[in-house]
């Protein structure tokens, strides 16, 4: 049975474990935070912020960072939503 | 409603969409540990639901040698994984 | 940042100027156009922000130290470590339950969240990113021995390893093993020996503080 993305538990890996940590940046502590206030606005829910990055494709997931899971899960579901339109963040940013 | 010390297995059926159930427990047999209180079902809250209504949650362990081909640890080594009821059969 | 290598788990993201990633940008572009549509207020994103900043591993460390030189508190604390939290006037954060395991001369438990991070971060502070990572998450389950080994616990022959998988609710902290020769420290000395790490269940505290980093 095909297993999700996210679904790693007892996936084989050779990849040693990298202890190595980082201190949170600016911009990652700020994509914690919006998602804690969409929140506690009855916006989104953890479930859904689970749910959006379980549908990320393999590929993306797996070159994503932590935090650049919970954008791309925050920016599908507030589309899906239709609080941010599709396309408004990139015209915003001029990408 | 399982009892703690029971034997329950994890449903094997196919499930699209979000959902807590690791793949790796999935039709395994495991033993009631500790009953949880009952949350919000993550399988529809998921999808812009309120999750209700709640459902009881479990803390199943697991032997590693149920789990894995060749565990390498200990005999008596467990996995215990916080499963949902409407995961869980009688195991026999 | 450690050195790179093959077969790490890092992410490789854009850089920009900086040194950030293209997603740093988006992410403050998304706070201003949600902000200016009103879905959220600035103020609330900063508080949170705050909150997050604040949340330490001492507070975890605090609750063990009780737990280790009160025998009834370390009851309570096992039975209902959100309770137990809340009588120390800590904050134990917005999951409804929080549960303690005790390892003990018999049981050493290690707690990881194979489907994504869940971590006790109100006493914890954010999970470091090996916690995040897919080596540890999905070694930690099929392999708890070795990713012990690779950080570096021994344990006992006859000790059982109890590895906890957070999927739901539920937030697990480590009750980490008194060390040996801390029989006569004082409560708060003893809190400077339980090291985060230990609360998860890959270190065990040593009898002496561990050097500042």
């Amino acid at each position: 049975m095909a297993r999700g993305v996210h679904d790693l538990g007892g996936a084989p890996t050779q990849a040693p474990i990298d202890r190595s940590e980082h201190q949170l940046a600016d911009w990652e502590l700020l994509m914690d935070a919006l998602v804690g206030t969409l929140g506690r606005r009855g916006l989104m829910n953890v479930d859904e912020l689970r749910r959006g990055i379980e549908s990320m494709p393999r590929a993306e997931y797996e070159r994503a960072s932590y935090y650049e899971r919970w954008l791309y899960s925050v920016e599908s579901i507030l589309a899906e939503k239709g609080v941010v339109a599709a396309g408004e963040l990139d015209a915003r940013l001029g990408t | 409603m399982y009892r703690i010390g029971q034997r329950v297995r994890v449903s094997a059926r196919p499930h699209e969409g979000h959902h807590r159930t690791p793949g790796y427990v999935k039709g395994k047999i495991g033993r009631v540990e500790r009953m949880h209180a009952s949350f919000t079902n993550p399988e529809t809250r998921a999808y812009g639901t309120d999750g209700l209504p709640k459902q009881p949650l479990y803390l199943v362990a697991f032997s590693q040698r149920d789990l894995w081909p060749g565990y390498r640890g200990r005999a008596g080594d467990q996995v215990y994984v916080d499963v949902f009821e409407h995961w869980l059969e009688v195991a026999e | 940042m450690s050195d790179h290598e093959h077969d790490h788990d890092h992410s490789h993201t854009p850089i920009t100027n900086g040194g950030e990633p293209a997603a740093a940008a988006r992410v403050r572009a998304l706070e201003e156009l949600l902000v200016e549509k009103g879905v959220i207020a600035r103020e609330d994103v900063r508080a949170r922000v705050d909150w997050l900043v604040s949340r330490t591993p001492a507070d975890g460390a605090r609750l063990v130290a009780r737990a280790w030189v009160d025998p009834a508190f370390k009851h309570r604390l096992l039975a209902d470590a959100r309770a137990a939290a809340l009588e120390l006037g800590l904050d134990p954060g917005p999951s409804p339950v929080v549960v303690a395991v005790e390892n003990t001369p018999a049981v050493h438990h290690m707690v990881v969240c194979t489907l994504c991070s869940c971590y006790p971060k109100a006493l914890l502070g954010p999970p470091p990113d090996w916690y995040k990572s897919t080596p540890y998450r999905s070694r930690a389950v099929s392999d708890p021995r070795g990713v012990l080994s690779e950080f570096g616990v021994e344990l006992e022959d006859e000790v059982e390893v109890r590895v906890v998988d957070s999927t739901a609710d539920i937030r697990y902290l480590v009750v980490p093993r008194r060390p040996a020769g801390s029989e006569t420290t004082g409560e708060e000395e003893l809190a400077a020996l339980v090291t985060r790490d230990s609360m998860i269940g890959v270190a065990v505290p040593a009898a002496t503080a561990p050097a500042a980093s």
